[in-house]
């Protein structure tokens, strides 16, 4: 309760925090196919109409209803953000708290391995990935979850590593506690901070990589509607029906920058060392 | 052991473990190679002929024995060979990074020239509104997707300008610096837009850090003008944590290039990759990824080993 007052409290948090739920909620719309029209169906006749009362952000080519295919397209996005998200979360999670648990020799191993994951640009690896299982949604999750593991087991070793140091691990190795307890209750407990804000951080990051894969043609495929394919599509029409690529590219910019925005206000809230310089 | 030899002793390392995954990744691509290469013309071998062509490629071979002699290539700096342009892979790549080269760096030079004169602008005016300004402008760079920006740029031009900035073709450098000028500034912008923003978010916030040290304060007490702490005092410290981001990003911008070149039509390394996936290029993929790995593992070397030159506080157990 007391966070969410500070979010309520911080500018970039209220901004941040109101984006996402508009998001979530013509994401939940689009997903139980409340949205104006139906996302798939192509009303011939009114191919490449402008923006209108009846379609609010107009029609593609197809006669498709771009504002229904934009919220479908928006619950998209957010499945395979979330999803990859919590993949990266948990594995990193995982490797970042062995590392630092069994120390030396795995540490050396685990974290070596994280940086050959770490020694390709994140685009470059998803693109490697998807070379070798081929496109789709599935595989779109898979990578970017895979991508971001990476910096998920780094965030939670180093943190880690000084709480297995601190007298009240000391103190319940002492009473007989299981390394699973140990493990869960007090070093995974004390590393929810950190993690929290890198999950959020994370999500704007898994967002852009969908969307940039979705407009390489590597991530959703057609006809489902994907942000990213959407503003692809409208490269050639941009002169005729400009709304195409703009209202995708704002779709994806204010999505990005909702996250980005709580991630900053959640970081300044929980690490009050960051307060004075947070942009 | 200090950090710099700890760093340079993993440094081949880790080299060896990205040309592992690189490798045995490329060969859990489901069916054969001889089918990845010919695609359905492979229907058309007698066993034998699929027998001598496994044998000529060396496939028939057990995996170990495969790695060992392609990681022997790799060293003889032989990548194998391309099956869509017939030639060797080192050498396709030697010609298209040229232009990946040139355009982050361009984008780079871009990023710096706005950034870091944005950052240093808002740390003096703080919480003002040229300070607040600053601060949405970059938040809002870092929010947008470099195609979003790609498309824009494109657009605009098109639009209220009734041009297209050139596409598809490039010139060197050292044949007409205007033309390759002209041909490379849109893209170089595109990149170096999000680029610009986190430049300006880290040098705002490093400069706000450094104004608020003892030393500053007491150039200020001595009568130091403000233009004389701010550039000569506090900026040099301010622009280690820069010159570090801008090191990485260098890195993520040489293998990151992929959709500006995909954009804008530009036969660079990025554009290389993509057009080796859709053919199903398999050794042009391994090598260009494997390039860019490399490219992006030395340049993060450096940059850890600048940062130690600039900052000599760090040693083995700092990270």
């Amino acid at each position: 309760m007391q966070i969410l007052r500070a979010i309520a409290r911080h500018p970039s948090g209220r901004i941040g925090a109101l984006i996402i739920l508009v998001y979530l909620i013509a994401a939940i719309l689009g997903a139980f196919g409340l949205t104006p029209h139906n996302a798939l169906q192509q009303f011939r006749i009114d191919r490449l109409k402008g923006p209108s009362l009846t379609y609010w952000t107009g029609t593609d080519l197809l006669g498709r209803d771009t504002m229904s295919r934009l919220m479908v397209g928006i619950g998209q996005s957010f499945i395979i953000a979330f999803a990859s998200v919590a993949i990266a979360t948990l594995a990193g999670t995982i490797i970042g708290l062995l590392a630092a648990w069994w120390g030396t020799l795995w540490d050396g191993i685990l974290m070596r391995l994280m940086d050959v994951l770490l020694a390709f640009p994140a685009i470059l690896l998803a693109l490697l990935i998807i070379a070798i299982v081929g496109p789709g949604t599935f595989t779109s999750v898979a990578a970017i979850g895979i991508v971001y593991t990476p910096i998920f087991a780094r965030v939670v070793r180093g943190p880690a590593l000084s709480l297995k140091q601190r007298d009240f691990v000391d103190a319940a190795r002492t009473f007989g506690s299981s390394q699973w307890f140990i493990l869960t209750r007090h070093l995974l407990l004390n590393l929810v901070a950190p993690l929290t804000v890198q999950v959020t951080l994370a999500l704007a990051w898994a967002l852009l990589t969908e969307a940039g894969l979705s407009f390489l043609g590597l991530g959703t495929q057609p006809p489902s509607p994907s942000l990213g394919l959407m503003l692809s599509e409208s490269r050639n029409l941009m002169e005729k029906a400009p709304w195409l690529m703009l209202f995708p590219a704002l779709v994806i910019m204010l999505g990005i920058l909702g996250f980005n925005l709580f991630g900053d206000a959640l970081r300044d809230i929980l690490d009050p060392r960051t307060q004075r310089r947070s942009a | 052991m200090n950090y710099v030899t700890q760093r340079l002793l993993t440094f081949p390392l880790i080299l060896l473990g990205v040309s592992v995954l690189v490798f045995f990744s490329i060969r859990l691509i489901p069916g054969d190679a001889i089918t990845a290469m010919l695609g359905t013309e492979a229907g058309l071998l007698t066993p034998d002929q699929r027998a001598s062509l496994a044998n000529y490629f060396g496939i028939d071979q057990p995996i170990y024995i495969q790695y060992s002699r392609w990681l022997m290539g790799l060293l003889h700096g032989d990548l194998g060979i391309s099956v869509t342009y017939g030639k060797p892979v080192f050498g396709i790549i030697l010609e298209r990074f040229p232009l990946t080269l040139e355009l982050a760096l361009l984008s780079m030079v871009i990023a710096l020239s706005v950034g870091v004169p944005a950052g240093v602008f808002a740390a003096t005016r703080n919480e003002k509104p040229a300070d607040l300004g600053i601060r949405v402008f970059a938040m809002l760079g870092q929010s947008t997707p470099s195609f979003v920006v790609g498309l824009l740029i494109i657009f605009v031009l098109s639009v209220f300008f009734g041009t297209l900035p050139p596409m598809g073709t490039f010139t060197p450098l050292y044949v007409n610096p205007l033309v390759n000028l002209s041909q490379l500034i849109f893209p170089a912008i595109t990149l170096g837009f999000a680029f610009a923003a986190s430049v300006t978010r880290i040098s705002r916030s490093a400069m706000l850090d450094v104004l608020s040290d003892d030393y500053v304060r007491t150039a200020r007490s001595k009568g130091v003008s403000a233009r004389s702490v701010v550039w000569y005092h506090a900026l040099p410290n301010a622009l280690i944590p820069v010159v570090t981001l801008s090191g990485i990003e260098f890195g993520y911008l040489l293998g990151g290039a992929v959709i500006v070149e995909q954009i804008f039509a530009l036969p660079g390394l990025g554009r290389l990759v993509l057009d080796a996936i859709s053919q199903r290029d398999y050794a042009l993929v391994e090598g260009c990824v494997l390039f860019i790995a490399f490219n992006f593992l030395v340049v993060n070397l450096l940059v850890d080993l600048a940062y130690v030159a600039l900052d000599p506080r760090i040693r083995l157990g700092a990270r």
